[in-house]
């Protein structure tokens, strides 16, 4: 039952670690913005912010290997990015041969650019910052306290049902249950069903574990209890691709 | 003549299905008394547990806590004074971390700051996992997490502590650090248990629950003793049980 589960914490802990949590979630959500933002022509400044997110990822002790192998996340977005020179409207450019969209092409090249250096800051900040404190920090930004309730709950239960629907398939496998093809599939599909009726009655029982100890109607604070920086210090790569944006829509 | 801990007089519930739990259950536990409720699966065990901080109310007969029964206006006191730690810790521990779950309940109770962070402290300190207190509950072993649920009700520190199979699914070693654990504390304690040598080791009283009955209640020994009452309520002790231990102390 013990855990086998790293999630993406980075365990050497490096300077943005004690950071705290809320100041690290605003700093990459303004940086994802104002990526999103920037002009798709303006190759430049897509390049200035990859330096800013490697730059930052080199500082938080994240490996340029373990950015990369956690960027894979990506690939179905890429997938769908690269159809799109493919399906895309006139007028048509020849690449090695093949007629492809110049919109289109512009189109792949903004969801590849953009989506990487969102997907690198958010890598960045799951690499430096425990899944609880992130909660906090939500608690912290007045998210309501239901829907932080219900992501700590997912958090928290995870992995005791994802464990619980391992067992039941090693349990299926061990009496013979190798199912290859959709129609040999209804073990699988009882043990889900099973699991979702097991999954109702603990959360009978959690919420009489939790009335048991006083609960009544809001659950209480979670601690963010980081290092407060100055918020200057926290949002400078932030800052540094909102003005790549803003020189970006400037000369454009 | 001084207040029992828990009393419970001519208690009888039936569930919506028509299931009669219990029929006129009398107990009465002493303060710092530890009491063992045994009896097969199905007796009532954790329905009676379940009556202690009122989670269900008692229509017919009454329970009461340290004097103050159990029922709607007193509920919160009532689940501050009893704590019950349940059979499965993946029920009880639904905190992202063990501080956070240590300090739901007596968060709960209005406390906060540093009262709230020595409280949890202390909490822990008491069942050993203190340097747990930053981690997520699932990645801890099963044993540890049945400390920290022992954990998050003493937090709130209750005068009454409800165990419902506190040994069950632990190895031996896991078992017996949470046995010197539970004689260390100085409260009230109800253990709802199959475990009888568990049973024998930590609590002098017994009471054997059948069908929802109160079928014997005395000396632990005395009734692990009694062949023919363990017989008749599907209770058996393990293969190799020394039986020289069953003399009455």
């Amino acid at each position: 039952m013990g855990g086998s589960h790293g999630g993406a914490l980075l365990h050497a802990p490096g300077p943005l670690h004690g950071i705290e949590a809320h100041r690290k979630l605003i700093a990459t959500v303004v940086f994802v913005a104002a990526v999103v933002c920037t002009p798709r022509e303006q190759w430049w400044a897509f390049v200035g912010d990859a330096v800013v997110v490697a730059a930052v990822a080199r500082l938080a002790g994240v490996s340029f290997g373990a950015l990369l192998r956690r960027l894979t996340i990506e690939l179905p977005f890429v997938a769908f990015a690269f159809m799109l020179p493919i399906i895309g409207t006139a007028p048509r450019v020849h690449v090695a041969g093949v007629a492809l969209s110049r919109p289109g092409l512009l189109a792949a090249w903004a969801i590849v650019a953009k989506g990487t250096l969102g997907v690198a800051a958010t890598v960045v900040l799951a690499s430096t910052t425990p899944v609880p404190k992130l909660i906090a920090a939500l608690e912290r930004l007045r998210v309501p306290r239901t829907l932080t309730a219900i992501m700590a709950f997912m958090l928290r239960y995870g992995d005791v049902v994802t464990s619980e629907l391992q067992r039941m398939r090693i349990a299926r496998a061990s009496r013979g249950d190798d199912p290859r093809w959709l129609w040999q599939g209804r073990g699988a599909a009882a043990s889900v069903g099973a699991l979702f009726v097991r999954s109702y009655e603990r959360g009978e029982r959690v919420h009489l574990a939790m009335i048991s100890r006083g609960y009544s109607t809001s659950m209480p604070r979670l601690g963010d209890d980081g290092t407060a920086r100055h918020w200057a210090l926290c949002l400078a790569p932030s800052i540094g691709a909102v003005a790549l944006a803003v020189l970006a829509w400037s000369v454009r | 003549m001084t207040t029992p801990a828990v009393q419970v007089s001519n208690l009888s519930f039936t569930y919506p299905d028509g299931h009669v739990a219990l029929t006129n259950v009398d107990l009465v536990i002493g303060a710092g008394e530890r009491i063992a409720v045994l009896g097969p699966n199905g007796a009532g065990k954790t329905t009676l547990m379940l009556h202690l901080n009122g989670i269900h109310a008692a229509p017919d007969g009454s329970v009461s806590i340290g004097g103050r029964a159990v029922s709607k206006p007193n509920l919160g006191e009532i689940r501050r004074r009893v704590g019950i730690v349940f059979q499965d810790p993946d029920d009880q521990l639904f905190m992202p971390t063990v501080r956070a779950d240590v300090a739901f309940g007596p968060a709960n109770l209005g406390l906060t700051g540093d009262e709230l962070g020595d409280r949890v402290d202390a909490a822990l300190d008491a069942v050993g996992m203190r340097w747990a207190a930053d981690r997520p509950p699932h990645h801890l072993s099963f044993g540890e997490r049945r400390r920290v649920a022992l954990a998050t009700v003493l937090s709130m520190e209750p005068d009454v502590l409800v165990l419902d199979e506190p040994s069950s699914n632990l190895d031996p070693a896991s078992r017996r650090e949470l046995a010197e654990i539970l004689s260390s504390l100085a409260i009230t304690i109800l253990l709802v248990t199959h475990d009888l040598p568990y049973a024998l080791q930590l609590c002098p009283r017994s009471v054997v629950l059948n069908g929802g009955r109160m079928v014997a209640d005395g000396p632990t020994a005395a009734i692990l003793a009694d062949e023919a009452t363990l017989a008749a309520n599907r209770l058996e002790l393990p293969y190799g049980f020394d039986r020289r231990l069953l003399v009455p102390g």
